[in-house]
Formats: structure tokens, C-alpha cells, sequence
């Protein structure tokens, strides 16, 4: 007998919104967090836009202590901490006193973390000071850092680990806690991703040349998912959690249930037909929705929403097409389709968890967010869908199932099926 | 030179951010030690160290590091690197 899991908490540190009531204002209106970076000017990037969430120094005091800021050198931490905590508070649980709480885990990954603090101990190495690195490097640019802080924050102590698939990282951490939770190996999981900002993740994306340099003087405009005129993908950062739970622990302490997780699927195109390190192979992302949708136990036509990867690259028109195939729906017929890239960019290894955060408060609140910026969709996507299908404005409108995929590099592909929790 | 009070009152300075038990760091004396008393991550050791070392401009070898358990101790190996100088 496996166990139903649902969503009780949700934390989230976007481009367009710190804390999940910003963010699901910033959603609803279809808010941009795109912003001109001189750093990445001065550093001559092509592409001198990207998604930085507006994390204040008052955040930061809320968070952490005095001692765990000094020499705290590192986005992505503060990132992840900032929404695992959220998402924990907001889920009315408590942080264990002297018994760790042995029913609750935790997975959080990243796709690289605290690359600012590791430079800064390049630097010190290089010089000859080893020595005088100090204690905190390790527990910095350890890919398990934040699962490790939020462990001493929250008391938690069953499984504690951290994932990482490329830009699949949180969609994958939610199936891996949801599998821990559906086969009684834990009551709650707290999971999530992040991503680290700044020139030393995103040059990468840069040099090849997979970023648009033409909106450097417009970024609200820039990340243009679903578009004809779509140039790249526009680099982004933050953080996104959820607690999962099983639904007998969440009604056992009358929990605000947020949404329910029905089970999804992760598979990789193995490099094979078409997939290359930086491309998916088709039949992968179509079998992976394929399976997702049989492991949730949902019809196609049971799919109201697909919140997309839609990265705004020229792969879209593709996604579209496996979508199109999975689900045997096109035209007017085909769900409402969106990309949360529109208004905060990519933000690679956190993407999938800022991304299941929208969609779980789409399920929660009634609505449909926007689209941005894909006014002038993509001839190979129109001659496939309905454009109508593409939302312009938000949508006002009781939804009861939306399925979210992220796809990473490597060929590795992650989809869930999420459903509004009816009591 | 800084007589030991001095010391012990800049020591305490130092020390100060990664002190967890506050009661205590009220009543430091040389016998304070810096895990047991002060509850003191025995990580932050090493930061104490590094921190010492900037404020002194003194190098404190391993062999030093290991026995700069207590305040007492760390006195005595500040003053001891002091007068090598």
C-alpha cells in the first residue's frame, strides 16, 4: 500500500519575488525579474542580462546567525536556506529541540554551489595560504551545503541528501522525496533546489553562445519562451521548496494542503537518436511525459496545464512536438501551455523547484499565469497548437491537474503530475 | 606589550562571534575552555587561530593550535609568539 503525498509548505527565492506571497504576486501579473548587470558588462558577456532574486541584508538577518554569515561567501546557500526554511515555517512544522525529528528528510540539490566562495579559495590556494582558508570552505562548496544547514536548522533526520541533474535538479528532488514518502520510508520531505548567481555559472552558457546578447537594453523582454524572435535562454538564480508529506501525517496535524503529487517519472535519452550532451532525444522526453502520466495514474485528456521547460531556445518548437505526441492532443485541444522562464530566465539547477513552486500555487489559488513575451509565437509551435492555448494574460480559472517537466544536459529528463487537493 | 588582562579582554573580542553559550563568556577567566565552557564549534577553532594571527601578526604553528584549547593556554602562546618576534 503505497502512500498519497501532498504539498504542505512552499518556499521560494525568485528573480521576480522573494517569499512566496511576492512571488505569487509577481506571477499573477505576469512580473519580469530580468535586470541589466554592469559585472557582466565590465566582464564583456554577450549576454548582459539575468534573473537575481532581490535578497536584502534583512533577509539575510532573518536566516542566519551573526557567526553563520561570517565568511559566508555564497549565493546559492543563501538562497536554499532562505526557501527551505520558508517552506518548513510555512508548513507549521517545527524545528526539533534536542531529539531530531526522525520522520523528516531532506533532499536539496544544485547543480554547482558557492562557486564565489570556491574562487575565493582558489585564490587563497594559489598563493601559497592554504592555511589560512579557515573552517567554512568545505561546508560551502560541499554540493550537500544546503541540505546540510537546513539539517542543523530543522532537526531533521531521516534521509539527508542532495541531487543534482543538471536544470532537471528539482524537479528530480521532488520525485525522489515524493518516492521516499509514497513507500513509507519518511512522513515529510523537505525538497527543493538552488542555483548560484553570478559570471562564473553563467559564463559557461555564454561562450556557447546559447544566451541572447540583443536585449541587453531591454531584459524585461528578453526571455521570450514560446517566440519567434526567441534568441537563448536568459541565465537565472534563486531557490525553490516544498515540503511533501504523506497525506495521513498532513490531516493528522490539519495542515494546509497545498496541492497533491501523483507520481511522475525521470528517464535519459541516453545520448542516443538525436540526444547529445546539450540536446534531448525526443522519444525520451515524449516516453518520459508517456510514463509520468501512467505512474500518476492520469488520462491525457485529463491534463488541463503544462507548465513547460521552454527555455526560449531553439528547442521549444520540439518540446511542443513531444508534448504534442505524448499527450495525442494538438490545435485547440491542446492544454494551456506556459513557461515561468518568461518572467524570471532559467535558473538552471533551481529552475525545477521555482517552477513546481508556480505550479502547485496555479493549483492552490485558481489561475493560469502568463506567458511573457510570446506575443509572436513560433510558427513551428502555432502550426501545432492553438495559440490561444499560450496565455498573454493571467488566466483566472479552477485547474485540477498540471503536468511539469524540466529537461537537463546530459539527456536526462524529469516530469510530475500535480492535482488540487480536494478533501 | 599588553599586560594579561589586556589581553584577555582583546582575546575575548576575538573569541566573541563564535561563542554559543553567552552565559558563560560573562565569566571568562583563564581557565575558561573554549568547547566545554564556551560551547564552542570545534570547528571555529581554526577561525579563532586565523583571527588571532591577523590581530597579532603572529603565525601560530600547528603544534600551538593544538594546545590553544582553553584561554589560558591561548595567552600564553600569544605571549610567547609575541617576545619571538
Amino acid at each position: 500500500m503505497r502512500n498519497r503525498v501532498v504539498v504542505t509548505g512552499l518556499g521560494v527565492v525568485s528573480p521576480n519575488g522573494v517569499g512566496v506571497p511576492a512571488f505569487l504576486e509577481a506571477i499573477e501579473t505576469g512580473k519580469s525579474g530580468i535586470t541589466f548587470h554592469q559585472e557582466l558588462a565590465d566582464l564583456k558577456f554577450a549576454c548582459q542580462v539575468g534573473g537575481i532574486p532581490p535578497v536584502t541584508e534583512a533577509h539575510k538577518q532573518q536566516y542566519f546567525t551573526d557567526l553563520q554569515l561570517r565568511g559566508l561567501n555564497s549565493s546559492g546557500i543563501i538562497y536554499g536556506v532562505m526557501a527551505g526554511m520558508e517552506a518548513w515555517h510555512n508548513a507549521g512544522l517545527p524545528t526539533a529541540t534536542d531529539e531530531p525529528d526522525w520522520d523528516s528528510g531532506i533532499i536539496f540539490g544544485t547543480g554547482m554551489l558557492s562557486v564565489d566562495k570556491f574562487r575565493e579559495s582558489i585564490y587563497k590556494v594559489d598563493e601559497g595560504q592554504v592555511r589560512r582558508l579557515g573552517s567554512t570552505v568545505v561546508l560551502q562548496i560541499m554540493t550537500s551545503g544546503v541540505s546540510a544547514y537546513l539539517t542543523g536548522m530543522t532537526g531533521c533526520g531521516n534521509q539527508i541528501s542532495a541531487n543534482s541533474s543538471a536544470c532537471a535538479t528539482g524537479t528530480e528532488a521532488l520525485l525522489l522525496a515524493y518516492e521516499r514518502i509514497a513507500s513509507g520510508s519518511a512522513k515529510r520531505m523537505l525538497a527543493g533546489s538552488c542555483s548560484d548567481h553570478g559570471p562564473y555559472i553563467w559564463g559557461g552558457f555564454d561562450a556557447m553562445r546559447v544566451l541572447p546578447y540583443q536585449y541587453n537594453e531591454d531584459p524585461e523582454r528578453a526571455s521570450r519562451p514560446l517566440s519567434a524572435s526567441a534568441s537563448g535562454f536568459v541565465p537565472g538564480s534563486g531557490a525553490g521548496a516544498l515540503v511533501l508529506e504523506s497525506l495521513e501525517s498532513a490531516q493528522e496535524r490539519k495542515a494546509t494542503i497545498y496541492a497533491e503529487v501523483l507520481g511522475g517519472h525521470m528517464n535519459s535519452g541516453g545520448q542516443r537518436a538525436g540526444g547529445t550532451m546539450t540536446a534531448p532525444n525526443p522519444v525520451a522526453v515524449r516516453k518520459c511525459i508517456e510514463t509520468a502520466l501512467v505512474q500518476a495514474g492520469v488520462r491525457a485528456d485529463e491534463v488541463d496545464v503544462i507548465d513547460g521547460h521552454l527555455t526560449a531556445t531553439i528547442k521549444d518548437p520540439a518540446e511542443v512536438t513531444a508534448w504534442c505526441e505524448a499527450l495525442q492532443r494538438q490545435g485547440g485541444d491542446f492544454p494551456y501551455v506556459n513557461s515561468l522562464k518568461s518572467m524570471v530566465g532559467h535558473c538552471l539547477s533551481a529552475a525545477g523547484s521555482i517552477e513546481c513552486v508556480a505550479s502547485v500555487l496555479e493549483l492552490y489559488n485558481g489561475f493560469i499565469y502568463p506567458s511573457i513575451n510570446s506575443e509572436d509565437s513560433h510558427p513551428d509551435i502555432s502550426a501545432q497548437i492553438d495559440v490561444s492555448r499560450i496565455p498573454q494574460q493571467s488566466i483566472r480559472k479552477e485547474i485540477t491537474i498540471i503536468a511539469k517537466a524540466n529537461f537537463g544536459f546530459g539527456d536526462v529528463n524529469a516530469c510530475i503530475l500535480l492535482k488540487k487537493f480536494l478533501a | 606589550m599588553q599586560t594579561k588582562d589586556e589581553l584577555i579582554t582583546a582575546l575575548k573580542t576575538i573569541v566573541k562571534p563564535y561563542v554559543q553559550d553567552e552565559q558563560a563568556f560573562e565569566h571568562v577567566t583563564e581557565a575558561t575552555d573554549f568547547i566545554r565552557d564556551l560551547k564552542i564549534n570545534s570547528a571555529n577553532l581554526v577561525d579563532i587561530a586565523l583571527d588571532v594571527e591577523e590581530a597579532y601578526d603572529i603565525e601560530i604553528d600547528n603544534e600551538s593550535m593544538e594546545k590553544m584549547l582553553t584561554v589560558g593556554t591561548a595567552i600564553d602562546i600569544i605571549q610567547e609568539k609575541l617576545a619571538a618576534k
